[in-house]
């Protein structure tokens, strides 16, 4: 139809900064030709709050708190990956039990993430029903996260040296309760998401992500793991009590015998981690150890601690979104003199443009959330002057780096 | 002369009750439609008179219009879009009542206003200015090509039998649909007509979306798309005509695939005359229409996800047409085999 009418064709549709199909801000430009796309560019950048301005500014115990509000779906990521870069820094010993509570709450915030992305998902898809029911399932985990911590968001429970609240026996039969309800559920769910005529037409090689370009792209998380590449924090450098679970990595062909790196696999990947969460929390709750939960209940020698800690470390966890690194620098004063966050999205944002070019305008939502893109979790930074938004050359950009490389080591 | 006056009076009454009519009814079947999909979603839903409130606080609002667009184009579409939606009531026989302007158009004609204002959105959305819109407009030409034929397999293989039947004005929407006869599609078909046209009926339901652009075949709109496509650029009263469109287009494409697969009346079963038979027959009418609305529009929406535009195209043109087809060859083998009425 277009190609009549290409006064201007190949023309350009701008999607963001603010759209349905995106649920944060960020600005994609396609080139289309008819309905095929030709050309992506996006510019992150629109959701830059200054949490690390903020963060150098304050003590590690209050930094904590502000790591959870970096994000909303993965709060417990993010302050457990801060809290292991400055408790190795400190030399903080955590007590195991701590490690099984922090592994509890971890995994069932990758269900509740997973099944917020599974709405969002078939959302996107225009199955609102779906999108419906797989919210509804989902308040199960925020119930038992709220039991757990007392919030369903900013859960506030990772404390640097351990965790804020305990797990008493009396909850255990009700978190059993909750595993059992995912457990009669999971294969409801594979049924509804991956044998539904609709969603495997428009699924199945749409927004294909090779095994090579996955790892030339340097993805993590669910997107690396759909397209074959075997990686996940959890397995690879075990932190909290991950290495004392049975677990492996979870794989598409495990399910249908192949795999292709598609936008369906993704979906599969997903759903297949919820029953694998549900596994890993009923493994902890076998084994969990008595004991504390703190490493120092008094608030003035833990910030004592962190004000005599010197050095730099990097805290590494798996978020329900793939790798969340945080990296610390101490320098024997009040607030850390370096933090940076590097959120899974981060490192799969780019393979946007790998896995857009080529497909239809339709397929933009689906393809776009595939990757479960977090905004506020990777917008570390917005480049202004003059009042209007600037783009850094990658010539500037490494001679930004070498310079500060160099001010760090005068400063030693 | 005093015929053509009394012709007059009749047409123009006519049409304002049934421009009345049309909207309020069409708006309570949206709501309808809403509530339906909401609790087969496990929600409560928004309540019946929802569609009325989003009207009157779309109709209390400006009409913004973007700086690129042409205004004509743009302001005339919804207006176009409402009138012919409204006009196609005037043809469609509602409660075994003959219609308004029976004797001056037939199922032909029908089939060529239903398009108009999927016709008047695509203008409208051209003459927007927006890239969401024009993909809009682009994908509601290819819809339309691609949900006619089926559409116009269906309503021309039951003329056709009625033809065969005998009947004397066999594409008239009052002949097929029972006015004055008693006779319907199924008292006039035999056994192997019988299940064409119980495959045309399910064609028929399955064209009902894709005409009404609603999900799966809501690509034109695709709010997590294209913000709404055509209408993204539309606001205010230009938007609530629109929406007003909507909802007598949706009882119209319904009203129709009652009057032609569906037209029995209460009265016809039962002794009953006058105006309770008026009464009841309206009743009935208003169910028959919520049942069709149930299963050609809540239940499909609910059930799936939206169709890709070239999916859309190869479902209708495939699968669809060649059910259509096939069901028209029955009822031809029916014709061939002397089943039921034939002359």
């Amino acid at each position: 139809m277009s190609e009549n009418k290409s006064k201007k064709a190949p023309y350009t549709i701008p999607i963001g900064p603010t759209h349905p199909a995106l649920k944060e801000p960020i600005l994609f430009t396609f080139k289309i030709n008819g309905e095929a796309i030709e050309e992506v560019d996006f510019a992150p950048g629109k959701a830059h709050r200054g949490i690390e301005w903020m963060g150098m500014r304050r003590n590690p115990v209050q930094i904590v708190h502000l790591t959870d509000r970096i994000c909303g779906i993965c709060g417990v990521s993010h302050t457990f990956a801060f809290a292991k870069a400055v408790e190795q820094i400190a030399g903080i010993e955590v007590p195991d039990r701590a490690h099984y509570i922090r592994t509890i709450l971890a995994e069932f915030e990758r269900i509740q993430s997973h099944l917020l992305w599974a709405g969002v998902a078939a959302h996107e898809l225009g199955f609102d029903t779906l999108f419906n029911l797989a919210w509804r399932v989902r308040e199960e985990s925020m119930d038992l996260i709220e039991l757990l911590t007392g919030n369903r968001v900013n859960y506030a429970i990772v404390q640097v040296g351990g965790v804020r609240r305990d797990i008493e026996e009396e909850k255990f039969a009700r978190i059993e309760e909750g595993l059992q309800y995912y457990e009669g559920l999971i294969d409801k769910l594979l049924k509804l998401f991956l044998h539904d005529k609709t969603i495997t037409m428009r699924c199945r090689d749409c927004g294909v992500l090779t095994r090579e370009a996955s790892l030339k792209l340097c993805t993590v998380g669910p997107t690396s793991r759909a397209s074959g590449v075997k990686m996940d924090v959890r397995l690879d450098s075990p932190y909290g009590a991950y290495g004392d679970l049975d677990f492996d990595y979870v794989m598409p062909d495990q399910y249908t015998g192949e795999t292709r790196g598609d936008v369906y696999d993704r979906i599969i990947v997903r759903l297949l981690e919820v029953a694998q969460s549900v596994d890993l929390i009923r493994q902890c709750l076998k084994q969990i150890p008595e004991g504390e939960t703190l490493w120092e209940t008094k608030m003035p020698k833990l910030l004592a601690t962190c004000k005599k800690a010197e050095g730099e470390a990097v805290g590494r966890v798996e978020a329900p979104r793939g790798e969340c690194l945080h990296y610390v620098r101490m320098n024997k004063s009040d607030s850390p003199y370096m933090w940076k966050v590097k959120a899974s999205t981060y490192s799969n944002q780019l393979s946007w443009l790998e896995i857009l070019k080529g497909e239809q305008i339709a397929d933009i939502p689906i393809i776009v959330a595939s990757i479960d893109p977090c905004m506020s979790c990777t917008d570390r930074v917005a480049v202004v002057r003059d009042g209007k938004p600037d783009i850094y050359s990658k010539e500037y950009l490494h001679r930004l780096s070498v310079e500060r490389t160099r001010r760090l080591m005068n400063d030693e | 002369m005093s015929d053509l006056v009394d012709l007059m009076v009749t047409v123009v009454g006519g049409t304002v009750a049934l421009a009345v009519i049309g909207i309020v009814f069409g708006l309570i079947l949206l709501g309808i439609d809403r509530k339906f999909a909401a609790h087969m979603q496990a929600r409560v839903g928004p309540p019946l008179r929802q569609p009325f409130i989003d009207v009157a606080k779309l109709m209390s609002k400006d009409s913004i219009v973007p700086e690129n667009a042409v205004a004509s184009v743009f302001n005339a579409a919804p207006v176009i879009a409402l009138a012919s939606a409204i006009t196609l009531l005037l043809y469609i026989p509602i409660a075994g009542l003959s219609p308004v302007l029976g004797g001056f158009g037939d199922a032909i004609l029908v089939m060529y206003i239903l398009t108009v204002p999927a016709l008047a959105m695509v203008a409208g959305g051209f003459a927007s200015g927006s890239p969401y819109a024009t993909v809009g407009a682009q994908r509601e030409m290819v819809t339309m090509i691609a949900y006619e034929f089926p559409l116009a397999v269906a309503i021309v293989a039951v003329a056709w039998r009625f033809a065969m039947a005998g009947f004397a004005d066999p594409f008239s929407l009052a002949t097929m649909g029972g006015v004055g006869t008693g006779m319907v599609i199924w008292d006039v078909v035999g056994p192997v007509g019988i299940i064409g046209c119980l495959i045309l009926l399910v064609v028929l339901a399955w064209v009902t979306p894709a005409e009404l652009s609603r999900v799966p075949c809501d690509t034109p709109e695709a709010e997590t798309e294209l913000c709404g496509g055509i209408v993204a650029e539309y606001s205010g009263r230009n938007l609530g005509l629109f929406y007003l469109a909507g909802g007598v287009k949706t009882f119209a494409m319904i009203a129709l695939a009652v009057a032609i697969f569906l037209p029995w009346n209460i009265s016809w079963f039962t002794g009953i005359t006058g105006w309770t038979a008026l009464v009841a027959d309206v009743i009935f009418f208003i169910l028959k229409v919520i049942v069709v609305m149930f299963f050609s529009v809540s239940l499909i929406r609910v059930s799936m996800a939206r169709f890709r535009i070239n999916h859309l195209v190869s479902i209708y043109w495939g699968y669809i047409a060649v059910a259509a087809l096939f069901g028209l060859v029955l009822v031809i083998l029916d014709v061939l085999m002397k089943g039921g009425v034939v002359l």
